[in-house]
């Protein structure tokens, strides 16, 4: 599955986008955003607020418990700021 | 009807005209302009990056633009956004709305714009006096007013 980070969150884990295998342990965005923490201590830490964390799976506005399958584009990235 | 997701800057009066000729249906075209506002009082040229998520961007403008065509008898729409390094005075964003009516073109403006701060996928990098840079945070009056426009669960919270 593809991941893509925006903003801050690109930022803070310095990766833009990434190619993944989904772990077993995935099930949805919760529990995907729950194995990307374990990643390092800058995923960690840039992830630990999920209230500051807005999601987008295949390009659409999705919540922690949107299911994923592991075909999926998922984009974490913060509350919006355009216009 | 139409989208556009660019770095180039554009023409208001250019836009409204191209919008507009040839439809003789529209009696009314109302448009929004957003600009870099100077947040530094004039002691500096203020600067902002625009990030956006390229292929989403399009998306959620399109369905923002075919709400508006759904809720108001449109004859004629044109978003433009740009992204990248703009400086304060600049254009930013253009909303149009043309309908046969004043009051269907002002309400699809107003909800063109309102929607769009909440739903697409712009974010701004302020750059300040000392060379450092801060992220733009989504302010609340901007739920509120795309709020009013109900229906609003674009950028609802993830938890």
């Amino acid at each position: 599955m593809k991941i893509l980070y925006f903003a801050w969150l690109r930022q803070r884990t310095g990766i833009g986008e990434e190619e993944i295998t989904m772990p077993t342990a995935v099930r949805d965005v919760a529990t995907l955003i729950d194995w990307l923490k374990l990643r390092g201590p800058n995923f960690a830490e840039a992830l630990e607020d999920t209230s500051a964390i807005r999601v987008a799976v295949n390009q659409e506005f999705a919540t922690l418990d949107t299911e994923l399958s592991g075909t999926e584009e998922v984009a974490l990235f913060p509350p919006m700021t355009g216009g | 009807m139409a989208i556009r997701v660019q770095r180039e800057d554009f023409d208001v009066g250019t836009e409204i005209a191209a919008l507009t000729d040839e439809n003789p249906r529209i009696g009314g075209v109302t448009s929004f302009t957003g600009l870099v506002r100077d947040m530094t009082e004039g002691a500096q040229t203020s600067a902002m990056t625009l990030e956006h998520y390229p292929g989403m961007t399009e998306k959620m403008l399109a369905a923002i633009d075919a709400e508006a065509h759904d809720r108001w008898p449109l004859e004629a729409s044109l978003i433009i956004h740009r992204y990248g390094r703009l400086e304060a005075g600049d254009r930013i964003v253009l909303v149009i709305a043309a309908s046969p009516h004043r009051d269907d073109a002002f309400e699809a403006c107003r909800f063109l714009i309102d929607w769009l701060k909440t739903r697409a996928p712009f974010w701004k990098l302020e750059e300040s006096l000392n060379g450092s840079s801060r992220w733009v945070e989504a302010k609340e009056a901007d739920d509120d007013a795309a709020a009013r426009w109900n229906a609003n669960d674009g950028n609802k919270r993830a938890g």
